[in-house]
């Protein structure tokens, strides 16, 4: 379909020959809603910022972050990354038992991850030091927690996305939805270097 | 039109697949290289944390955001296989836009808020903010 | 325990939540109920209930979703101008011992749902419908990137809409502006539902609205036709590209801010609270760092529609294409920059206020480039004064003016005596309905013939025009005045009898303004009367330069036959220029998504989970949400979203048009 050019002296062709099939939006139109995640996130990192020090006389990040506990979670997330990468390679090959693999050690490092958050929340709460104690700790909750809500919902879409490849194999499709799900994984994993970072580390400073 | 699926009328668009796959190709080698620098760019900023190994807070904070930021550089290149090619360079554009606009919301919400507590809030002393319910 | 478990299914929805002895509402809701029973009767007749489900409601094609954007807008249109004929009515009469017929109670639930309605549920569905319809059209494409997600934003959409609409007649709305700004619209400061009815229907919309930016984003990335390079695309498309994204980076703050003051008032949160180290002035600098650039996505799409207009009515290319193109993307990137102006007063001091106050002023230069160029494009041009050029000039001097009380506005000391006057509020009335209006009834008269065979009758479309005109003078000029004098706005009385004239003669604008509405309506229902007469054949009823005018009107479900190879800007101009010719035979099957209910279903089932949320009834809650995300999750498992349409059909359908041209 070179038609775009002129020969001189050629009439111009101004309809394709019916072959014509539009270029795939999937993973642009994907990478374009993270983008829009990004700013939620970018807006709750501001809130953080902004509050992340009115402590309302209560407990401060130094009091509550233990630091050790972080790091592991640190440590699943980025595990669960480079096995979501072994994933995608098996798919590359066509692998379609090496893909299921990967994608259930994924899983469960991320189920490693929340169950790991959750009761670091939980025990904070029990100390008293829940998202209503104050402006601090409302912001710490939110952000963390939304990151965790994006995780839980990433897992919910891998086991999905499990059975449709055990069901379908590793058709045109599924692919793609393996490669959204991939970009989306290792987003949360670029959200959570800012948060351990921004909140975590930074809040445990002076 | 996207989900097209199983393209068997003989039209020839099976090669679609190649042109889906997002102008990149995932090593091993890439993926162990990201992992090993990431494991190295957490470490030092827990390390320089938990060790109160440099004399200012202010100085600690400024290292690690700088870690930070270069470990989520080595995450686009070696996770998300960010370069400028993959979508005709649209991706890349997306993106450096994307983190602008985080820029200026962070920034300019940072320097309004500072502002407005500094002019609007009713009491001067930081110390005594922190201890205020 | 069955007072606990009645508790967790109806929350704090009782019969107290209708508002009985509210005259008012009840005779809105008996109108409703009446006029629904009407048209419930009318489909029953006519054996539409089929074709509504099958052909409409389960529509992936974008050409009928954006004509039911198109229609929800225009219905939320009456509502939200009722409210403004309502407080227009109050503040006539109001003075003194004379307290009106709306109380506070009343009155500020008015004045904050028609904010809402006008911004959310009026202009961004309309400029969304133009977009969706005529994009891909113009482009050379058969549908949206997503088709499925593009009815699944539609029904979201209109999910928030019928959420507003529900608080009218169960429960109430909230009480609060349009922002909602916390204390107020906190828990303490609002108790009641009518915050919540605000946050759930806006998060519900706004669902819709960001994945449809993505979608036309998308679309206009990738599903250009052959040879349509960006600096090829019809300038419409351009500020669509723009405005879409402008919806992608700026809806998302949105959705936070909201959820951090839904936060506060579900999870007890201390974000906005005016103890526990929260801070209310952190919610306005949020949310207005959307509210900006939302005030772009209303009016970049009618800049793109006035380009189009003025160039096809001019007869001439448009002047400046370049440099249009230029000011669209300065004016995006630009928009992120500007937030403070809506708060110079709240207290950021001189440094701040001042680097706001100049961007402002920077910002109005790109819009002022534009005006430029549509004089320019109409200089020595042969000019037709169709009904939407009349809109367009009308736009071209209404807007200037308010344009320009923007950059007075943009003048920190002056806005410390005009913050929140009524002089605020005639400034962004005149650009917004001088702008979007105006441009959003340009685009219809233009479009129109287009999507439906038959062009709108131009008598009552000049007599709409007419009104909307001096009507929007008539009711803004005193509100100017009086806003220069000191009077504040969202009052619902007044102790001044020398102001009372001023509010009279506004009150008489709102009239002359219903007036343009009502021969709008006029307007519709008698070009369906007359369409024989006022139908168009030949599918290029004005002499367009745009590929949409290639198509039969309306066009085939499949848009393009055969996808047009662009050569140069305004295609369809250069193919009729260079004897293009249409091809008769040689068609081949086409590739078309498939009709489906599950945007429907999803999008109905997340709507009763918001209402359910404004309700505190937990267990629905629980098992709605579960509801949603399981439908959600059971349509990813439909692989076989599409067919093909036969080369016969095709055939067909275009041998019809060949018949129908040759016998124009």
């Amino acid at each position: 379909m070179s038609a775009t050019t002129l020969t001189a002296g050629a009439a111009p062709v101004f309809y394709d020959s019916g072959d014509h099939h539009p270029q795939q939006g999937t993973l642009l139109g994907f990478w374009l809603y993270l983008m829009s995640d990004c700013l939620i996130f970018a807006v709750l990192f501001a809130v953080y910022a902004v509050l992340g020090r009115s402590y309302a006389a209560g407990p401060s990040g130094a009091d509550l972050f233990d630091l050790p506990i972080v790091a592991t979670n640190t440590a699943l997330l980025l595990f669960s990354s480079i096995t979501y990468g072994f994933a995608m390679i098996a798919m590359q090959h066509g692998k379609k038992n090496g893909v299921l693999a990967w994608l259930a050690i994924t899983g469960l490092f991320g189920l490693g991850f929340l169950s790991l958050e959750i009761t670091e929340f939980a025990h904070l709460i029990h100390e008293g030091a829940g998202p209503q104690r104050s402006a601090f700790l409302s912001s710490f909750f939110t952000l963390v927690g939304t990151h965790g809500l994006h995780v839980t919902f990433g897992t919910i879409w891998l086991v999905t996305l499990m059975v449709q490849v055990q069901k379908l194999g590793l058709i045109a499709e599924n692919k793609r939805r393996l490669m959204c799900l991939s970009m989306f994984w290792h987003f949360l994993d670029v959200v959570w270097i800012g948060v351990f970072t921004f909140v975590y580390l930074m809040g445990v400073l002076p | 039109m996207s989900a097209s699926t199983t393209h068997d009328h003989g039209h020839g668009h099976d090669d679609h697949g190649h042109h889906d796959d997002g102008g990149y190709h995932a090593t091993i080698k890439g993926y162990v290289i990201g992992f090993l620098l990431s494991v190295v760019l957490t470490a030092i900023p827990f390390w320089l944390v938990m060790g109160r190994v440099l004399p200012s807070p202010r100085a600690t904070a400024f290292v690690i955001l700088a870690f930070a930021a270069v470990q989520m550089v080595v995450h686009m290149i070696y996770f998300l296989h960010m370069n400028a090619k993959v979508e005709g360079g649209w991706s890349m554009l997306a993106l450096t836009f994307t983190v602008a606009l985080v820029v200026i919301m962070l920034a300019g919400s940072i320097w309004v808020m500072y502002h407005l507590n500094t002019n609007m809030m009713p009491v001067v002393d930081p110390q005594v903010m922190r201890n205020m319910p | 325990m069955s007072n606990d478990l009645s508790h967790l299914i109806l929350g704090r929805l009782s019969w107290e939540a209708i508002p009985f002895h509210e005259p008012i509402l009840l005779a809105t809701f008996a109108m409703v109920v009446l006029g629904g029973l009407v048209v419930l009767a009318g489909l029953s007749k006519f054996r539409l209930w089929g074709p509504l489900w099958r052909d409409w409601i389960c529509s992936i094609d974008h050409k009928k979703i954006g004509i039911m954007y198109i229609a929800l807008g225009i219905v939320m249109l009456l509502r939200g101008f009722a409210d403004a004929l309502m407080m227009r009515a109050q503040q006539a009469v109001a003075f003194g011992d004379n307290a009106g017929f709306l109380p506070p109670h009343h009155y500020d639930q008015i004045f904050t749902a028609h904010g809402v309605i006008m911004i959310f549920f009026v202009a961004m569905p309309l400029v969304t419908g133009f977009m969706n319809y005529v994009v891909p059209l113009q482009i050379g494409a058969r549908d949206v990137a997503f088709p499925f997600l593009n009815n699944f934003s539609f029904w979201m959409t209109a999910g928030g809409a019928g959420l507003v609409m529900m608080s009218l007649f169960v429960g109430e709305f909230a009480r609060t502006g349009w922002l909602a700004y916390p204390p107020l619209s906190g828990l303490l400061g609002s108790p009641d539902v009518g915050v919540d009815y605000y946050l759930w229907s806006l998060q519900v919309a706004g669902i819709g609205t960001t994945l449809s930016g993505i979608n036309l984003i998308a679309t206009i990335i990738k599903m250009r036709a052959p040879g349509m390079t960006m600096m090829k695309m019809p300038v419409f498309t351009w500020t669509s590209l723009c405005t879409n994204v402008l919806i992608v980076a700026t809806f998302p703050v949105l959705a936070a801010a909201l959820a951090l003051l839904t936060a506060d008032r579900y999870l007890g949160t201390a974000f906005f609270t005016n103890d526990l180290g929260g801070n209310a002035m952190l919610y306005v600098n949020l949310i207005w760092i959307w509210g900006h650039p939302e005030v772009y996505i209303l009016v970049l799409p009618v800049f793109g529609i006035f380009s189009e207009v003025v160039s096809t009515f001019s007869g001439k290319k448009l002047f400046g294409y370049a440099s249009m193109v230029y000011a669209t993307v300065v004016i995006t990137i630009l928009s992120y920059l500007v937030w403070l102006h809506h708060f110079f007063t709240m207290g950021s001091g001189a440094s701040v206020n001042s680097f706001f106050g100049i961007t402002t002023m920077i910002i109005s230069i790109p819009t002022g480039a534009k005006i430029f160029n549509w004089l320019f494009t109409m200089y020595r041009g042969r000019i037709k004064f169709e009904v939407p050029m009349l809109w367009t000039i009308g736009f071209m001097v209404t807007f200037v003016i308010g344009g320009m009380t923007g950059v007075l506005l943009a003048v920190p000391a002056a806005d410390f005596v005009l913050h929140n006057s009524l002089f605020l509020i005639a400034h962004f009335h005149n650009v917004i309905i001088g702008g979007v209006v105006f441009g959003i009834f340009a685009g219809i008269n233009y479009w129109f013939p287009k999507a439906f065979g038959y062009r709108l009758d131009a008598f009552w479309g000049k007599v709409s025009f007419w009104c909307w005109l001096v009507g929007f003078w008539v009711a803004f000029t005193p509100l100017y005045v009086l806003g220069l004098m000191g009077i504040t706005r969202r009052m619902n009385h007044f102790d001044d009898p020398s102001l009372q004239i001023w509010f009279q003669v506004a009150a008489l604008g709102a009239v002359i303004i219903a007036a343009g509405i009502g021969a709008f309506l006029i307007q519709l229902v008698v070009s369906y009367l007359r369409r024989e007469q006022l139908r168009d054949v030949t599918g290029d009823v004005w002499g367009g330069r745009t590929l949409e005018w290639s198509t039969a009107s309306p066009p085939p479900d499949y848009n393009f036959a055969f996808t047009p190879i662009v050569h140069d800007n305004d295609a369809w101009f250069d193919m009729k220029a260079r004897g293009h010719q249409r091809p008769l035979s040689g068609f081949k099957p086409i590739h078309m998504p498939k009709n489906t209910a599950a945007g429907f279903v999803i999008a109905m089932l997340a709507t009763a989970t918001g209402f359910a949320l404004i309700w505190h009834m937990w267990l629905p809650v629980a098992a709605l949400f579960a509801a949603t995300v399981l439908a959600a999750i059971v349509h990813t498992f439909n692989y076989r979203r599409d067919f093909h349409i036969a080369a016969e059909a095709v055939a067909r359908s275009e041998a019809t048009r060949t018949a129908a041209l040759a016998a124009a």
